[in-house]
């Protein structure tokens, strides 16, 4: 796609210069050297070379606070997809956090070859089936297990509890063994081609199972379903993210919920909140719990702010200062827990927890958990911790 | 499948193994050459994503090799490659390779006969257990 065709998808045409996207973006807000504004008029100006090899191209977290905030209603996370795909062609594939590990394994996961052991962490107590209507898809959770365990995040957990939660609705959810990443960070740092072999896969084998629905509990692997699947591959399921399921299932037939005598905040991801316009659904979730307390972190709903990373590109000094900032805020709150419903956030918060430590700057300890994870305790269903 | 002949990168430390593979080959030591060495300044400078590079490059091992536990240059880089590897070794697991596809081996720089015997070791077994999935067709 040239320069001009992802001018025209994207409307950034229309674009008035009022520096609304800049004044609303958190990384501008640390990183001055970094603009929407700027990116746009770049791109309008026909300038490809200094969009393309720009390092701040890579610095957009595709958080849609610019966009849900535009008069012209320019798509500028969109812009900056189709731009990094542009960028890709051009050998510029941005700085990977984790020197890229994740997305190669997505790549290595593209392989039609291989012969995946991926569901070796599911325990005697979940009950899963061969076929039915109902699927769940797991994601890349497996793989993050080990990658992230040194910082104390458990990646499986919101999995587990998902699937923990399913089982005590009486739902034996189909799990499959050959299901590969959805792509999401594939995507997002450039590689269509990359991200349309794995679509085109979990498009095939999701219909060869024949099911019907697929219930996700990562964030990410849900709007990219939602969004972006239905733009590449033919995939005609009904999609639900588990909070969306839990509150469905509380307004019709109520859930035998504990009391659990806790102040929570929820964080609302980006992909969740301001991508797919779920905002609601999980706080429901949590108000339904006997004895909790949900207070609202100063920033909520469409004005939250994101976790500071994503698609594991442009993490730096900015992201985590994005991160520490969004900690406070949830700190400030008084809450003893701060809930989000996507894996990735957690890895996020705890990432900047562990580099921080409290010698280094403000105390930003909290303990971070799953929705699922949450809801699965507080119907006494949940995973031992481990040790 | 018959000759087939595995391709192995080695990622070997400067200061014991590369200097093991620098001694096989003044001492006209014999090896097979499947192996193509690159040479890093610590075991523990490793990054995971060379690891899965290779793989994805299309080889069928990767050897990992440095100093001696207790002999590392940098005192403790050696126990780094360690833990990384038990790591990738999970990592791999999931993806349905096998563990021997990676291999960690410490070998010091009077070593050059065992950096050989390694190298044959490494490229019988990798024979035995046959091409790697990520195996690019035009190399096979």
């Amino acid at each position: 796609m040239t320069l001009d065709q992802i001018v025209n998808e994207t409307k950034a045409y229309y674009c008035l210069e009022c520096g609304k996207c800049s004044g609303s973006c958190p990384v501008s807000r640390h990183n001055p050297a970094y603009s929407p504004r700027v990116m746009v008029e770049k791109a309008l100006l026909g300038l490809e070379n200094d969009l393309v090899y720009a390092r701040e191209l890579f610095s957009c977290l595709t958080c849609y606070a610019c966009s849900s905030k535009c008069p012209s209603d320019v798509d500028y996370p969109l812009f900056v997809q189709k731009t990094r795909a542009l960028a890709s062609t051009r050998g510029q594939h941005g700085a990977c956090a984790h020197s890229g590990t994740l997305q190669a394994l997505s790549r290595l996961m593209a392989n039609p070859a291989i012969e995946q052991r991926r569901l070796e962490w599911l325990s005697d107590g979940i009950r899963v089936s061969a076929e039915g209507d109902v699927l769940f898809f797991v994601g890349c959770a497996p793989y993050f297990e080990p990658v992230f365990e040194d910082i104390d995040v458990e990646s499986l957990r919101p999995a587990k509890g998902s699937l923990r939660l399913l089982n005590s609705l009486g739902i034996e959810p189909v799990v499959l063994e050959d299901e590969k990443c959805c792509g999401h960070d594939l995507l997002w740092t450039g590689d269509v081609d990359g991200f349309k072999a794995l679509a085109e896969h979990n498009a095939d084998i999701i219909k060869k199972a024949g099911a019907k629905k697929i219930v996700f509990s990562c964030a990410e692997c849900y709007r990219t379903f939602k969004e972006d699947y239905a733009k590449y591959v033919e995939l005609d399921c009904e999609l639900q993210h588990i909070s969306e399921l839990l509150a469905d299932r509380i307004d019709k037939d109520g859930l035998d919920l504990k009391e659990v005598n806790r102040k929570v905040t929820y964080h609302d991801p980006c992909r969740l909140g301001r991508h797919l316009g779920v905002y609601e659904a999980p706080r429901d979730v949590l108000k339904a719990i006997p004895g909790i307390e949900l207070v609202e972190m100063g920033r909520n709903r469409e004005e939250s702010l994101c976790c500071g990373t994503s698609a594991f590109t442009n993490c730096d000094s900015y992201s985590k200062q994005i991160r520490v900032e969004r900690l406070l805020e949830a700190k400030s709150t008084g809450a003893e827990v701060l809930i989000t419903s996507c894996p990735k956030c957690q890895i996020h918060f705890k990432c900047a927890m562990v580099s921080k430590g409290k010698a280094k700057g403000p105390d930003v300890e909290i303990p971070v958990m799953d929705l699922a994870e949450f809801v699965a305790s507080a119907l006494g269903v949940e995973d031992e911790r481990q040790e | 499948m018959n000759g087939f002949e595995p391709q192995i990168v080695a990622f070997t430390c400067n200061w014991c193994s590369y200097a093991a593979a620098d001694l096989a080959g003044t001492s006209r030591i014999h090896y097979p050459s499947n192996v193509r060495i690159i040479r890093v300044m610590c075991s523990g400078m490793i990054d995971p994503i060379y690891v899965l590079r290779s793989f994805e490059a299309g080889f069928d091992g990767v050897l990992l090799a440095g100093c001696h536990i207790g002999d590392c240059h940098y005192i403790s880089g050696n126990k780094r490659a360690e833990e990384r590897t038990a790591k990738l070794r999970r990592l791999l697991h999931i993806l349905g390779l096998e563990d021997e596809r990676l291999k960690l081996e410490w070998i010091s720089a009077a070593e050059g006969g065992r950096f050989a015997e390694t190298i044959k070791g490494y490229v019988d077994q990798l024979k035995q257990l046959g091409p790697s999935p990520f195996r690019k067709e035009a190399t096979a």
